[in-house]
């Protein structure tokens, strides 16, 4: 199966194509018929895993250029390692359910087949950036990714909220992206290719300066800064969840934004060249977490919430990763890398499982503010408790899939100590906020009588769904657990290396954090034996400061956004005025040009047929022999063409020509012509007139 | 030449001539076939054309590569690549007719096939043939049973007036190149081209020019390649005979005869004329008047294309303006232009073939041609639409489809070769190409916005018969296999440049 997986990756095209091309009209025709793509995508990547597990140690590759310029190759490959097996069955099956939800979702959407055609898409080019060997197809379905995001966010593009945030979306990533090139072009420029093998075995072999490596590994984190919604440039991500909820529950979830944590650890080996810019990595991490965290605790919009809580959570595989990578450039032994795509897997599940809970709440109560929520445990049997499972695993609850992967997170830092100490308070936090959440969602009374009143459970295609990802939120960490001597840590090493690094110690301070973050928001939400307003009052400024996003968005829009729109609209008066006007000249031109070249056709050229046709006219008659007349004058045209060029060649070759004598033979060859056409065409005519 | 042939290689030389032998007697099967099936089994006489030339292509690949009839008959890489090109369009030609011979020519279905295949059996010849008067057989041989096959609605005047047009314009140009062939011979003394090529470049090594009766040949050899090629000044009879004529020989003269026209193009002048390209071989050269001939065929093809309202028309303008693309190629003299002139030629076969096709459904569907008759055809036929859709796409050049693989190959040839001689012009050439294609997307597109969106619903809905649906699917796997995955056929056409005479001089 390995060597065929690229049918992974182009069955959600081959969806996306059909739908566009032919189903389109077809609604519910559209809907199965992605799903049932993406499910075999599903089964195909279960076997590619089955296989991997199988062979450990070693990974397959196979690619066919594209376009060879030279000794250069573009070129179209495939990588399957175990990373890539695992990711492309996280990606596969959270797409799956992500589907099956959409169907009930979306139902009555005036968009239903497009917004399936782009889900498609989207996996399309999720699939193929995990897939892919090097870094050029990367960077294609990299930008692929981007636009399918653009599309889904602003896929209620009434609105315009959503029209923004998807603009908003689209430009912060590009920033991100300008690193992104600027490290691939030095990557072609200092190692002639692109195939991500022969790139690390150069940096490995110390064939390119160490400094060199260093601009180029952040010229790279820029990439994934970008996409993971990393310091600074997180302030897209949250503004994303104007998109429909199950666009939120895959793209700004569980794939897309992890598609940066995982460009990380694909190139790792470029981190591990360079210990400055795998601290640069880490702090970055660590900053984006705790900053995120600290905003989650205020927010009262239940998908801005999970939004935060992804910054943070996805901070912290970025700090793991950046941890990894220098501890291992200084010879140390370290976990992080494990840690780090470890949380990326079990995070997918349980944050999609949370945002589709929420998107499944949202539903019932038609609203995003959890303060008008409350008490909806009676009304909603099932998404209820499997919202729950999912806030569990996420504050670290122990024997959950969250707990497993955070704690090796924090056995990452053990080297670090300024890490250790905030990587326990964001996750302190991450209790608490998601708790906060449950509590105010589904506990205590309802707060708002009407919201309460017309709740209801969502159809099954949203709760069943919810069902396999409230499994997979508990169990997939299971694969880490330290008593399995080859679990996940040793798959995603290549069979060497490491075992878990979490001992007993580490478990219960874990577990101590988390449970006391749940206990503090039962005491200020359930108990309000804390009052949540007062402590507000007290420490009013902090308040603001998370309430307000740290200003960020304040600060972009004084600082970026508004010298460039000042500027912008002064382009936009030069756009208008010169540039509008020469294209739009140039377009006038155009159309004239075609317009004098459709009168030659007709009025000279077809003339002849219209009764035009001026060589027959000089020679006398015009309407009669229409039909001959035409075709004769095709020829003496070209016969009067030959030798004109014939005659400007001789001019050319400085052949002496007597011009006067040659124009005059030259006309009365013309003239010849013409006469003996008409003789001709009269005698086509008297021919056809006889036969008649 | 040994005048006692041994009987060895009397086998031999039939070995290499055999696809060409068997498809011509096929030709005479299937018109028997027809006379011996009943009028009501409507596609057996097509079965059994598509049938032979199947066969005939299995027998290219077992006839191998050699020479014949003293260099008269020469089986190489180039040949091989349009005998492919041809046969492909024969295929799908014969593929897209069998709606015609069940409507409108049930009379005479043997002879119309027939005479498509004797027109193949032509050109295969003629991309055999090295030499003047086996090439000047082979493209008669190719335009006659055009004549009669553009006539072929008997009672039809506007395709009755397109057989004869075709039959007074062909004949004039056989005349022209004729009389172009006999100052090549009388200059050179043999009808040989690489014989040709050698006594050219003595003659003009002695005398330090070729004299006034070289550029005579030459603009009359052009003049009379350039009918077929629909090159302007001589492409005024296209749009009209595409127009009257039935759409599966429009489509098969735009394709196979335009075909015909660049192996005959390349035979004469890159082979027999190759030294007279430059400017330096002042006033013989003809590169650049093809260089103003091709710029030419691209603005008049592709602007006066954006006004015409009938699909025909339109397709024939478009026809002319794809020549005027190919010639790019031609004129870039390196290896990669004539590599990029066989691949362009393989993906126009493909989108232009899928194209027609996509015509004579419609127009055996509803007897018209009209652009604005495709309107909202998306809705009821999903498939033709996003077929035809995918074909006006690749003629217009968009990525990832085999068109736009096309024009990079002949754009590319051209800059490389501006750059590496210093040709101005060229550079200038290539630009013309480059602006006129973005003009070329207005007409290509608009069919696709009367079927895609519009709001109403087509009041037709289109259906296939196997053999269109064959052909629909074959020109829809070709362009995006060119598209997606060029570099095997990048590879073939790369071995074909091997086999020209200026390829052992570099």
């Amino acid at each position: 199966m390995t060597e065929h997986a690229y049918l992974i990756v182009l069955l959600p095209l081959f969806s996306f194509l059909t739908i566009v091309f032919a189903l389109r009209w077809k609604e519910q025709v559209s809907a199965v018929f992605s799903v049932g793509m993406i499910a075999t995508s599903l089964i195909m990547s279960i076997m590619v895993l089955i296989e991997t597990l199988g062979h450990q140690g070693d990974y397959y590759a196979a690619a066919f250029s594209i376009v060879e310029l030279g000794a250069f190759k573009l070129q179209l490959g495939m990588l399957i390692d175990p990373l890539t097996a695992m990711m492309l069955v996280v990606v596969t099956s959270i797409g799956t359910c992500v589907e099956i939800y959409s169907i009930g979702y979306m139902k009555d959407d005036p968009r239903f087949s497009r917004f399936f055609a782009y889900l498609s898409l989207f996996l399309f080019s999720m699939l193929g950036l995990v897939i892919s060997d090097n870094f050029f197809m990367t960077f294609i379905f990299w930008e692929l990714v981007g636009l399918t995001s653009y599309l889904l966010i602003g896929f209620w593009f009434e609105k315009k909220s959503a029209a923004d945030a998807c603009k908003k979306a689209f430009l912060t990533t590009r920033v991100g992206d300008l690193g992104f090139i600027v490290g691939l072009l030095m990557i072609m420029y200092y190692c002639g290719t692109f195939n991500y093998a022969e790139v690390f075995t150069m940096i490995g072999a110390g064939a390119v300066p160490s400094g060199i490596v260093t601009i180029l590994a952040i010229g790279v984190f820029c990439g994934a800064v970008g996409k993971s919604a990393q310091f600074p440039l997180h302030a897209w991500l949250p503004d994303a969840m104007e998109g429909p909820t199950p666009v939120s529950a895959i793209v700004h979830s569980a794939t897309m934004v992890a598609a940066g944590v995982y460009l990380v650890a694909r190139t790792m080996s470029i981190f591990i060249a360079s210990a400055e810019a795998s601290m640069v990595v880490a702090v970055i991490g660590i900053a984006t977490s705790l900053m995120a965290a600290t905003i989650a605790l205020v927010q009262v919009d239940i998908k801005r919430i999970l939004a935060y809580s992804t910054i943070s959570q996805l901070g912290y595989m970025i700090m793991a990763l950046g941890l990894y990578g220098v501890d291992t450039a200084n010879g140390h032994h370290s976990p992080g890398f494990y840690a780090g795509t470890f949380h990326l897997m079990t995070h997918a599940f349980f944050k999609s499982l949370l945002f589709m809970g929420a998107g499944s709440v949202i539903h019932a109560v038609h609203t995003n503010d959890i303060m008008e929520m409350g008490g909806l445990w009676k009304k909603m049997k099932y998404t209820a408790p499997v919202f729950l499972i999912g806030s569990l695993s996420i504050a670290g609850f122990p024997l959950t899939s969250g707990f497993f992967s955070k704690d090796e997170i924090v056995a990452t830092t053990f080297g670090h100590p300024v890490f250790t100490v905030l990587t326990l308070l964001i996750a302190f936090m991450t209790a608490f906020y998601m708790w906060r959440l449950c509590f105010l969602t589904f506990f205590g009374e309802p707060r708002v009588a009407h919201r309460y009143e017309h709740a209801h459970e969502s159809p099954n295609t949203m709760t069943y769904p919810l069902f396999f990802l409230a499994f997979m939120a508990i169990f997939a960490g299971w694969t880490g657990i330290p008593a399995l001597k080859h679990g996940f840590a040793s798959f995603v090493a290549h069979g060497e290396g490491y075992v878990p690094h979490a001992d007993w110690v580490n478990y219960i301070v874990s577990s101590i954090v988390g449970l006391s973050g749940i206990g503090l928001a039962y005491l200020m939400y359930i108990k309000k034996s804390i009052s949540a307003d007062k402590i507000a009052e007290k420490f009013k400024p902090l308040y603001n400061l998370f309430w307000n996003k740290w200003y960020f968005d304040e600060i972009y829009q004084a600082a970026i956004i508004d010298p460039i729109m000042t500027f912008g609209r002064w382009m936009w008066t030069f756009d208008g005025k010169i540039i509008d006007g020469a294209v739009n000249g140039m377009a006038t031109l155009t159309m004239w040009w075609a317009d004098v070249k459709m009168w030659i056709d007709k009025w000279i050229i077809d003339g002849a047929v219209n009764g035009a046709g001026f060589i027959v006219r000089m020679a006398g008659s015009v309407l009669k022999y229409l039909q001959t007349g035409r075709m004769q004058f095709y020829l003496i045209l070209s016969m009067i063409l030959v030798i004109v060029m014939i005659l400007l060649k001789f001019e050319i070759a400085h052949i002496n020509i007597e011009w006067p004598s040659m124009t005059v033979i030259f006309i009365i060859a013309v003239l010849a012509l013409s006469i003996a056409s008409r003789f001709v065409s009269e005698d086509a005519n008297q021919e056809s007139e006889n036969e008649k | 030449m040994n005048p006692q042939l041994p009987i060895v290689d009397l086998l031999e030389t039939l070995r290499l001539m055999l696809p060409e032998l068997f498809l011509f007697l096929w030709a005479l099967v299937v018109i028997t076939v027809d006379l011996f099936s009943s009028r009501k089994n409507d596609s057996l006489v097509g079965y059994t054309a598509l049938a032979g030339i199947v066969i005939t292509g299995v027998l290219l690949t077992i006839a191998g590569d050699g020479v014949a009839f003293g260099a008269m008959f020469v089986n190489d890489p180039f040949s091989f690549a349009f005998k492919i090109i041809f046969l492909g369009t024969a295929f799908m030609a014969v593929g897209s007719s069998f709606g015609i011979t069940k409507q409108k020519i049930q009379n005479h279905r043997g002879e119309f096939y027939g005479l498509i295949l004797f027109s193949t059996v032509g050109m295969m010849f003629l991309a055999s043939s090295h030499e003047l008067v086996s090439l000047y057989i082979g493209l008669e041989l190719t335009t006659i049973p055009l004549f009669v096959l553009a006539a072929f609605y008997k009672d039809d005047k506007m395709s009755v007036e397109s057989g004869i047009k075709y039959f007074v314009i062909g004949a004039f140009s056989s005349a022209m190149l004729l009389y172009g062939f006999s100052f090549l011979y009388g200059m050179t003394g043999t009808t040989n081209l690489g014989q040709m090529s050698f006594n050219l470049a003595a003659n003009h090594i002695a005398h330090q020019s070729s004299g006034f009766v070289m550029i005579i040949a030459n603009v009359t050899i052009l003049a009379g390649i350039g009918f077929k090629l629909s090159l302007p000044p001589f492409h005024q009879w296209a749009p009209d005979v595409y127009e009257g004529a039935p759409t599966p020989v429009a489509a098969f003269l735009s394709v196979g005869s335009k075909a015909a026209g660049l192996v005959a193009f390349t035979k004469i002048f890159l082979i027999g004329l190759w030294g007279y390209i430059s400017i330096e071989m002042t006033p013989s050269d003809w590169g650049l008047m093809v260089g103003v001939m091709s710029a030419v065929a691209m603005i008049i093809g592709n602007i006066v294309a954006i006004r015409q309202t009938n699909i025909k028309r339109m397709l024939a303008y478009s026809s002319i303006a794809q020549a005027g693309y190919i010639m790019i190629g031609m004129i870039a003299l390196n290896e990669h232009g004539i590599s990029s002139v066989v691949f362009y030629t393989f993906v126009y076969l493909f989108a232009n073939m899928g194209a027609f096709a996509c015509v004579t459904i419609f127009e055996d569907k509803t007897g018209t041609t009209e652009i604005a008759n495709y309107k909202g055809l998306a809705q009821t036929s999903p498939f033709f639409a996003a077929l035809l859709a995918i074909f006006m796409l690749s003629l217009a050049g968009i990525p990832p489809l085999g068109g736009f693989m096309a024009k990079y190959k002949v754009f590319a040839a051209g800059i490389n070769q501006a750059s590496a001689f210093n040709v101005d012009w060229l550079y200038w050439l290539v630009g013309v190409g480059l602006l006129t294609s973005v003009f070329s997307l207005y007409y290509y597109v608009n069919v696709i916005k009367q079927m895609y969106f519009t709001k109403d619903a087509s009041i037709y809905k289109m259906t296939f018969n196997p053999p269109v649906l064959t052909v629909l699917i074959i020109c829809f796997v070709g362009i995006m296999v060119t598209g997606i995955y060029p570099e095997p056929v990048f590879e073939f056409a790369n071995k074909v440049y091997s086999t020209f005479a200026f390829s052992i001089l570099k």
